[in-house]
């Protein structure tokens, strides 16, 4: 937005100094650099000095993201394997990780579970505990509202590890939430093993839920307080102020918000790593894990390497979809 | 209780209850999520621990004493520090020169680079860590703290570039002009007139990218193999002993102690984050 503001009046005042390239310290020696001139060769020179900053960031990017992007694309179309001969020499098997992949039972479960996880954890969970806590707190005590702000966050903070570690042991037979339970009198499952999705499910919405809550309570500070008076004068009820006037104004945020998170849930690996290792038997093999497993456990990298290419496309399916819902105009 | 009297008295009635309403509804969510993290600090105070939670019987920071040692906790600690504040110098230093020129100049080249970022933010790559293990492999790369640094660099920097370049727009043009009529150049008018206005904002940038890489634990659980090298987050399961015999007690105390860090580091900047998070709805290139 700044930027816009600032750009037309720098091209509208073509006298004022132009900064020199970044590669140029001291004033400039200009035998040979057109920096100077006003032809063609000097605008391109300009411009080429106006983006040498650029240059670490650029590489940095394409060796290290766009490099392990493009060599998952290749990968998955090898037998690469962890040890042995295929370790060293893989060989091009054309589309046969995509064909075993389309058989392979887990798959078709893998995919299923992943949806569920993202949907009930993610999209239903995080954003809708996330949005309640953000209202509720405009209008609970400022005491109250900070220190669950804490409470919530401090899930958030903690490294991903020890979050795993601590929601593994809240879920074990004998664990936190069944002391609870049996303190009420309930005897609760063996969660772990015969719920492993919920459980997997309550972890990260747990872990999660401060991201939206964040992300809302931004926006909610930036809804007029003038509007939402306007409508409780003209009679609206605190629900049908909700619907009518508050959700529609933070619309943006929440397109933002729901991409954001699921994208981070559909790569979550080590929560359920940790607490279920997908099992009992693939009952809660998302992805993340199955791709771990074939590659890792069974030595199948090429393998793998499909499943991390999925996951891939449908990450970059999800993010067309957000950049186009945010394209400036709309938002 | 006297701010909440307090407001009650002014406000409406029904506003009380409301609020009264709410008050109870966060309590009632804020326990919740409490209730997990009382196994982690009651248990790293017992020497006795299990993963039932329980009240210690004789309380000590015995555990606390036996996982203070070189090989158990100092020495994860420095690698995750290595490894969390070379991604974050790097990251930092890569975005402030790179949103330079996309703050300051036109070009036709900023939208599509924007859009390419934009996306870059958005992919799943802790979720290719497969491709990425097979690629480092083949480049010889494995174990190397150098690569895993720019790696774990390479996919905050995105979202680095992103806010960097939200921050520095707000740094107004004109001080620079002033600085170039001066005879400086655009490197020396970022280095001594936009990075120190930025400061604040830069802050958040780097404790950002430090708390991500500081708590990952999927990179250098793939990437790095010798347990010298190793981070706080792949040491951890040091504790878990060879026949199933967890030592619950230690484990949360190092748990503890690996966390407070990036709880301080949050405190630090929590206000800084609430301006980074409206920002980053804000999609406006």
């Amino acid at each position: 937005m700044k930027a816009e503001q600032i750009a037309p009046t720098r091209g509208a005042n073509p006298g004022e100094p132009e900064p020199v390239g970044s590669g140029s310290p001291g004033r400039p020696e200009s035998t040979e650099g057109g920096s100077r001139r006003r032809g063609p060769l000097g605008t391109r020179a300009r411009t080429a000095a106006r983006l040498l900053p650029l240059v670490p960031a650029v590489l940095l990017l394409l060796v290290f993201l766009a490099g392990p992007v493009a060599w998952s694309f290749y990968g998955s179309f090898t037998n690469a394997a962890l040890t042995g001969k295929e370790a060293r020499n893989p060989q091009w098997v054309g589309l046969e990780n995509y064909v075993t992949l389309f058989q392979d039972p887990v798959f078709p479960l893998a995919l299923w579970l992943t949806v569920v996880f993202v949907v009930a954890s993610a999209i239903i969970g995080q954003n809708f505990l996330g949005l309640g806590i953000a209202l509720l707190m405009n209008r609970a005590n400022r005491v109250v509202g900070s220190l669950v702000g804490l409470t919530v966050v401090a899930a958030w903070v903690l490294p991903e590890i020890v979050a795993a570690f601590v929601a593994y042991a809240y879920f074990s037979k004998d664990g936190t939430l069944n002391q609870v339970l049996s303190a009420f009198g309930m005897t609760g499952p063996n969660w772990l093993f015969s719920l492993p999705m919920l459980a997997i499910i309550l972890a990260n919405v747990w872990r999660g839920t401060a991201f939206s809550m964040m992300v809302y309570r931004a926006a909610l500070n930036d809804v007029p307080i003038e509007i939402t008076e306007a409508a409780m004068i003209d009679g609206a009820g605190g629900s049908k102020r909700l619907v009518l006037i508050t959700i529609p104004m933070i619309k943006s945020s929440i397109t933002t918000n729901l991409m954001l998170i699921t994208l981070q849930t559909l790569s979550v690996f080590t929560l359920i790593w940790v607490m279920t290792a997908g099992g009992p038997g693939n009952q809660s093999t998302t992805l993340p894990v199955m791709a771990f497993q074939e590659a890792f456990r069974f030595s199948d990298i090429g393998y793998g390497t499909a499943i991390a290419t999925v996951m891939l496309l449908i990450g970059a399916a999800f993010s067309v979809v957000y950049i186009r819902a945010l394209r400036p105009g709309k938002g | 209780m006297s701010v909440a009297t307090l407001a009650a008295s002014v406000a409406s009635p029904r506003k009380a209850t409301a609020a009264a309403l709410s008050n109870g509804i966060l309590i009632v969510i804020a326990l919740c999520f409490l209730l997990p993290l009382a196994w982690l600090i009651l248990a790293s105070l017992d020497p006795d621990a299990s993963y039932r939670t329980q009240i210690p019987a004789n309380p000590s920071f015995a555990n606390y004493a036996a996982v203070l040692t070189p090989g158990l906790t100092f020495l994860p600690l420095w690698n995750s520090l290595l490894l969390s504040g070379g991604a974050a110098v790097a990251t930092v230093v890569a975005a402030v020169l790179a949103a330079y020129p996309l703050s300051r100049y036109t070009m036709r080249f900023n939208k599509p680079f924007m859009y390419a970022i934009l996306f870059g933010t958005c992919l799943p790559i802790t979720a290719i860590m497969v491709p990425v293990y097979s690629l480092f492999v083949r480049l010889n790369l494995i174990d190397s703290m150098p690569a895993s640094i720019l790696f774990m660099a390479a996919t905050s920097l995105p979202m680095a570039i992103w806010m960097t370049k939200n921050f520095m727009d707000s740094v107004p043009i004109s001080l620079e002009e002033a600085a170039w009529v001066d005879g400086a150049s655009a490197m020396t008018a970022l280095r001594r007139v936009v990075v120190p206005l930025m400061r604040p904002g830069l802050g958040v940038v780097f404790i950002f990218v430090f708390i991500q890489a500081w708590g990952n634990f999927f990179v250098p659980f793939v990437l790095l193999l010798s347990p010298s090298k190793q981070p706080a987050a792949v040491s951890i399961y040091s504790f878990f002993g060879q026949y199933g015999a967890i030592a619950y007690g230690q484990l949360a105390a190092f748990s503890v102690l690996y966390s407070v860090p990036v709880i301080l580091l949050y405190a630090l900047v929590s206000r800084g984050m609430g301006a980074s998070f409206t920002l980053s709805g804000a999609i406006k290139g």
